[in-house]
């Protein structure tokens, strides 16, 4: 039947054969909602790729949620402070699974330039993050090159295959 | 005809004045540097000095207060503060040194800028001020075990916990703080570690 369906002339061209895990990856990688933790200069390079010129929204990610509760990427943008870590922490548990994190710049991946008693020596220590960006501040180029790895990571995930297993896992 | 008195005119006349009204022993040390005039003013007095200071000599604006840690010294701490008018026509610094546990009159009543200057200067030197209306740390969180700007504190940090708070942690220093050689050429002037860590 499905082979009737695809050589049908009427519909030809509008049906697409594929897995579930990849229409699920592609809906996914294109509709990327950042939670903008921006922190400190790195945030100004957010919003300017944000912004027309760079355009984030040319990859899906245009849509900066302020809550995070309707995020799914969180872009750590600046420098953490200690007094800061746990408040971001906190957002980031508040993200409704799936969630991916981008660090941004020197600050967020190691601490940059601030080796000091104040400050966090690299958000890894406190939540996964999927892509560090190098650069102090990076430059939107290399935020939007950063965007587009976690895309490509993304499409290698099987989110149905793991569901499946959760679930044999909880029922055995 | 007279040239136009300059800001180290009125530094100059007004820590003469302050000589003459308080004496030798609460002012005890007039200093000028480029300009600059300084009185070191006993711990005791500095409240006194202060308040006629904006009363009687007209410093209605308090740019900065900060103090420094002269460990091995004793008393130990100093406090400064940068006195100015808001015409900007004269400029007084007064110093006060403070022994370690002893208790800074606090300056708010007469400058409410005083207030996070003091709260910075209590969270970073722990220095604590009497009588002023919020005396709790303003950068760091409340319960942070030490106070970073004391000069045997190290650089790097050092491991601290507050559950539910905040936590601290030692930064890597890799051989640093990287400094620069004053007076070198440009390539050995460059920022070296000092193997201080």
């Amino acid at each position: 039947m499905l082979s009737h369906a695809a050589y049908d002339s009427k519909v030809e061209g509008n049906i697409v054969f594929t897995r579930l895990d990849s229409a699920i990856n592609w809906m996914r990688k294109n509709s990327l909602w950042p939670m903008p933790m921006g922190l400190a200069c790195c945030a100004i390079e957010l919003m300017a790729t944000g912004a027309a010129r760079f355009d984030i929204s040319r990859f899906g990610a245009e849509v900066m949620r302020f809550s995070p509760r309707q995020a799914d990427v969180m872009i750590v943008s600046g420098t953490v402070t200690y007094k800061m870590a746990l408040a971001v922490r906190r957002i980031w548990e508040q993200m409704p699974e799936p969630k991916w994190c981008i660090a941004m710049g020197a600050c967020a991946s190691s601490g940059g330039m601030y080796r000091s008693y104040a400050v966090l020596q690299g958000i890894d220590q406190l939540l996964p993050v999927d892509v560090y960006i190098s650069g102090c501040p990076p430059r939107p180029e290399a935020l939007l090159e950063g965007l587009m790895k976690l895309q490509r990571i993304i499409e290698k995930e099987t989110p149905i295959k793991d569901q499946i297993a959760g679930i044999r896992e909880a029922t055995s | 005809m007279s040239p136009k008195p300059t800001k180290a005119d009125g530094g100059r006349s007004d820590s003469s004045k302050l000589r003459k009204q308080f004496g030798r022993t609460k002012i005890r040390e007039m200093r000028e540097f480029r300009g600059e005039h300084t009185v070191v003013v006993k711990l005791d007095a500095l409240g006194e000095v202060l308040a006629y200071c904006r009363d009687v000599l007209a410093y209605d604006f308090l740019l900065d207060v900060s103090s420094v840690d002269n460990m091995g010294d004793d008393p130990r701490f100093e406090i400064v503060y940068e006195l100015a008018t808001t015409d900007d026509h004269k400029h007084l610094r007064v110093k006060s040194p403070v022994g370690e546990g002893e208790e800074v009159p606090t300056s708010v009543p007469l400058w409410k800028t005083a207030n996070w200057h003091e709260r910075e200067i209590y969270d970073m030197m722990g220095l604590q001020f009497k009588g002023h209306p919020n005396m709790k740390r303003i950068l760091m969180w409340e319960g942070y075990p030490y106070y970073p700007l004391r000069k045997e504190f190290p650089l790097a940090g050092k491991p601290s916990e507050m559950p539910d708070v905040a936590f601290s942690g030692v930064a890597p220093l890799e051989g640093g703080p990287f400094v620069t050689s004053p007076g070198a050429d440009r390539v050995r002037g460059e920022p070296r570690a000092k193997g201080e860590s």
